[in-house]
């Protein structure tokens, strides 16, 4: 059986060609999930406070934060195990108000993966089936069909601890999908897995999701895992969401220093606008001691404080003084880090501030390497940097 | 969900009540004034003082006493030494029916036990001249044969858990086998220890079929005596007796709990570290 | 020739001197610590079987000690003579009353564990799944009325279930009951004895099964539409089965020799195997026939349990 046919034993719909936008970029576009103003409060703790979203039909959409986010109460919420304090969840129309867990068109993967030890691979896979009644014969080629998508066909009468870390994450899978669920909850999918088994499910998942049409919300903390797998990312921390976004604009267009530090490494500046056009701001900041041109207008008020946000691949290191006044620090290495692919160095500015900057090794051999306590320049083009002004 | 809870607390009380009302109607019964056990007759302690004037309850209440100090003690050195051949003596010839013999007295019905040990000790006084009758002696003996049991359960257990890096580190630090094992091993299976001998005592202060069977005709433990005398129904005395014993038996059991709290904890954080 | 017996002997010798050897690096301190309780035990737990079993095959007699020996020997005739006596058994055997008895005991000790199990699994469950905080206190209120005399609590029944006693003046007084019921000196009294006194024993292991449970394997099943009652049946039963298994056990095994119990609670026509013992030992003073009780109880009871247990202890330690 391949891909396309599963799709289409799955979801019951032809392989449909979608150049258009995404849904989510369409103004028009009925939601999948509509969560509104949902609060959920243990005590006097505010796990999740005042969150609303809209996912749309066949997204990935990940939600990622560190622990005591809120992240996994929204998605217990989402599958029924948590009640809401306030606020609602309408899935497909529906609301989920008062629908029990095992009711809703929802399945989730733990990320224990909570397989039960004492059934079988294939009777954990046909346990969903059977709750719903399926005839024997049904149970049987579906439990076979999913093993097969999975590629454990031939371990269907191990039982769970027989299997290895990344089997018992397929079998996970293969459980959580058998019922055709129009909505996959992913707790930590792949927070179980070694490295390199993770980057090979990142990808299978992702194709799993392309076949299927299913959509999904998966919870992580990873950052990386976020950025391969999200078709969106909504960024939470205390309970809030606090930017939702492509991977890419989460990255290159941070909305706050929270989101900017918790993605990906960062240098920030603390500066004032000294010029505010409407394409471009000028900031004058003590920490870096140049002026910081940055190529997009922002709305603050005059002389507020903000931060300019620069990531460490983005920055330009040279021995010769680059010609640009803006934009170009001096400083002097003070640590070196090779890691391969590229190396990291951390930078001390005349201000004492420390920089970090990565630079891609790209040949073999690069002339002269920069060394410690050599004195350096750091420049970077003026629409690489980002203002903050939360 | 609300309403399965509910289910489950109210047949989880019902668990309590069932367990505690018993207990507590002891209690109660034994501060009354009335002869007669079902009429309530307001509340004293004479019981208490009669209690305390029935030299025969208090005979046998103190040889049970030194019966249970004596075995529980014996139990505890032969039962701890069992728990470590079991668990930290490797393979030895015969550790299968070792390891049997350690665990069967757990299952074997008490009656069983008592006429075995009795027709032992007949046949070797009948043999070897001794014992020579029987009585307190042969009553230590056969409790502290099935209290070695548990204590061996409790250490092996305990020794099971525990985290042989400590022992090794010790090792590995100079300390010798006997330095090892009084110094490392033996601080840090106290609580096991402990647990056993107080389960000894109580088992043994607590045993009424195998001494019926070992001891002789003059001396009656406290079970027996108690036993003969509730055979024949509600006595106030017995339950002034067993209230003592309960409050006793409670009290020790408390301090016992939270010494062994704090020891576990101890334990658990140097393990984390 | 010569050679090789030469040979042979120095190659026995070669294995003395290494058993020589390997004695001298024994440690006897490690020697020690196996052998004093494995011989404690040889002789005060497991030659007494022998001795019973040796007892068994004698005839009763009226005597000190009340039987006959098995080994005579004449003196005279420089005649040994064994008379190995089979009656206790083909007795036990043709004589209904303690087939019985047997029955009896088993029925008994089976439907009061069936009840045990049925009382301890909800307050098993309750205190795995509560709070860590009040999780010890619960646990320590199930194992308190274990650590008091066991005698005094199944004394303590007499005094509620006589005719005059608490629960048929509770019972009465709420209009349940018109007349007091005759609870007192029946099965009932016996089962009620049973599950009292070892309710704990039921609960302390289902409590270590469940408490190794992951709550997520039942917000799994939930999440693949099994109702609360059909999770139950289908996760929490089976994967507390170890622990249903070894509470059954520690009450059934106990249960079945049980005197003291049937003998303050139950009536004159409770049959209980250890009772039977006991009076055939005490009343009747028939120390061969109450040995030959003993050896089958041990055969056809002890033994097979022992086994299980031995075997799904290994089955568990895989």
């Amino acid at each position: 059986m391949n891909a396309s046919e599963i799709k289409s034993t799955i979801t019951g719909v032809a392989n449909p060609v979608n150049t258009e936008l995404p849904l989510w970029k369409q103004p028009d576009a009925t939601p999948f999930v509509r969560i509104e103003n949902i609060t959920k409060k243990f005590d006097d703790f505010t796990a999740v406070d005042n969150v609303s979203l809209n996912i749309y039909k066949k997204e990935l959409f990940c939600l990622l934060g560190g622990s005591g986010s809120g992240k996994s109460t929204l998605l217990r919420m989402l599958a029924g195990f948590e009640n809401p304090t306030s606020g609602r969840i309408i899935i497909d129309g529906v609301d989920m108000e008062g629908i029990q867990p095992w009711n809703r068109p929802i399945n989730m993967m733990f990320q224990s993966y909570a397989l039960f030890p004492h059934l079988s691979v294939a009777d954990n896979i046909a346990f969903g089936l059977k709750r719903q009644g399926a005839s024997k014969h049904d149970v049987k080629t579906r439990v076979a069909e999913m093993l097969d998508m999975v590629q454990l066909g031939h371990l269907g009468k191990r039982k769970p601890h027989q299997l290895s870390g990344g089997q018992r994450q397929r079998v996970a899978l293969a459980r959580s999908l058998v019922k055709r669920p129009k909505l996959l909850l992913l707790d930590e999918p792949l927070g179980a897995l070694d490295k390199k088994l993770r980057e090979e499910t990142q990808f299978e998942i992702m194709n799993l999701q392309e076949d299927l049409g299913v959509t999904f919300v998966v919870v992580t903390h990873d950052q990386e895992e976020a950025m391969t797998l999200a078709t969106r990312i909504g960024v939470m921390n205390q309970g809030l969401i606090v930017q939702t976004d492509e991977p890419h604009d989460v990255y290159e267009y941070p909305s706050s220093r929270f989101v900017a530090e918790f993605i990906g490494s960062v240098n920030l500046f603390e500066g004032f606008v000294t010029e505010d056009n409407v394409d471009s701001v000028r900031i004058e900041s003590k920490e870096a001691g140049c002026p910081l041109f940055v190529a997009h207008g922002i709305s603050c008020a005059p002389q507020q404080r903000v931060h300019v946000a620069l990531r460490p691949e983005k920055i330009n290191m040279t021995r010769i003084k680059p010609a640009q006044d803006d934009n170009c620090l001096k400083g002097e290495i003070i640590e070196i880090a090779y890691m391969g692919s590229l190396s990291v160095y951390r930078v001390r500015l005349q201000s004492g501030k420390e920089i970090r900057v990565t630079q891609p090794n790209f040949a073999r051999d690069m002339g002269e390497r920069f060394t410690w306590n050599e004195h350096v320049f750091l420049s970077w083009d003026v629409d690489s940097s980002v203002v903050l002004t939360s | 969900m609300k309403r399965r809870s509910l289910f489950l607390n109210s047949t989880a009380a019902f668990g309590f009540i069932f367990l505690y009302a018993p207990i507590i109607s002891l209690i109660i019964y034994s501060f009354n004034e009335s002869k007669l056990v079902t009429v309530w007759g307001g509340w004293s302690v004479k019981w208490y003082g009669e209690l305390f004037q029935n030299d025969q309850i208090m005979d046998a209440a103190f040889l049970s006493l030194k019966i249970a100090f004596i075995s529980a003690t014996l139990a505890v050195v032969l039962g701890t030494m069992a728990g470590f051949a079991l668990s930290r003596m490797g393979r030895f010839r015969g550790k299968l029916l070792f390891s049997g013999w350690v665990s069967a007295p757990l299952v074997m019905p008490e009656v069983i036990t008592g006429l075995s040990l009795l027709l032992l000790f007949v046949a070797l006084e009948n043999a070897f001249g001794w014992p020579a009758g029987r009585g307190e002696m042969t009553v230590i003996i056969a409790h502290t044969t099935f209290c070695l049991a548990y204590v061996a359960v409790i250490v092996q257990s305990r020794l099971v858990v525990l985290d042989d890096t400590l022992e090794e580190a010790a090792m590995d630090l100079g300390a010798k086998p006997s330095t090892l094992f009084f110094l490392v091993t033996l601080p840090l299976i106290s609580p096991a220890i402990i647990a056993g001998w107080l389960l000894s005592f109580t088992l043994s202060l607590d045993d009424l079929v195998i001494a019926s069977f070992v001891s002789g005709p003059g001396d009656s433990t406290l079970p027996m005596v108690i036993f003969s005398k509730v055979r024949l129904g509600v006595t106030p005395e017995v339950n002034a007796l067993a209230t003592l014993m309960i409050a006793i038996v409670a009290v020790g059991v408390i301090f016992a709990m939270l010494y062994m709290r704090k020891q576990n904890k101890m334990l658990a954080a140097a393990q984390e570290g | 020739m010569s050679s090789l017996s030469g040979n042979v002997w120095l190659s026995g010798f070669s294995t003395w001197k290494a058993r020589f050897i390997s004695l001298r690096n024994i440690s006897w301190g490690r020697l020690s610590v196996i052998s004093v309780p494995y011989l404690w035990l040889a002789v005060f737990f497991f030659i007494p079987f022998l001795v019973v079993f040796k007892i068994s095959l004698s005839e009763s007699a009226i005597a000190v000690p009340p039987y006959t020996d098995l080994l005579d020997f004449d003196m005279e005739e420089a005649y040994l003579n064994i008379k190995l006596n089979l009656g206790n058994y083909l007795y036990l055997w043709e004589d209904s009353f303690y087939f019985d008895a047997y029955i009896s005991s088993i029925k008994i000790a089976a439907v009061s564990t069936f009840f045990t199990l049925l009382v301890g699994f909800p307050i098993a469950y309750l205190i795995a799944r509560s709070d860590d905080k009040y999780r010890g206190i619960l646990l320590a209120l199930v194992i308190l009325p274990f650590w008091t005399s066991f005698l005094l609590r199944v004394y303590a029944w007499v005094g509620l279930l006589k005719k005059q006693g608490l629960v048929n003046e509770v019972l009465m007084s709420m209009g349940i009951i018109n007349e007091p019921l005759t609870m007192l000196q029946t099965d009932f009294a016996v089962y009620i004895g049973i599950v009292y006194t070892y309710l704990p024993f039921m609960i302390l292991p289902l409590y270590s099964a469940l408490e190794k449970m992951d709550i997520s394997l039942l917000e799994a099943a939930e999440d693949l539409g099994a109702r609360p009652i059909q999770s139950f049946f289908m996760v929490t039963v089976p994967l507390a089965m170890p622990g249903i298994i070894a509470g059954c056990m520690l009450v059934f095994i106990p249960a079945v020799g049980e005197y003291v119990i049937p003998a303050l609670l139950g009536g004159s026509d409770t049959l209980m195997i250890g009772r039977v013992l006991w009076d055939e030992f005490s009343l009747n003073r028939d120390w061969p026939m109450a040995s030959a009780v003993a050896t089958v109880m041990l055969v056809f009871l002890v033994l097979p349990i022992m086994l299980i247990r031995n075997k799904s202890g290994k089955e568990e330690g895989m």
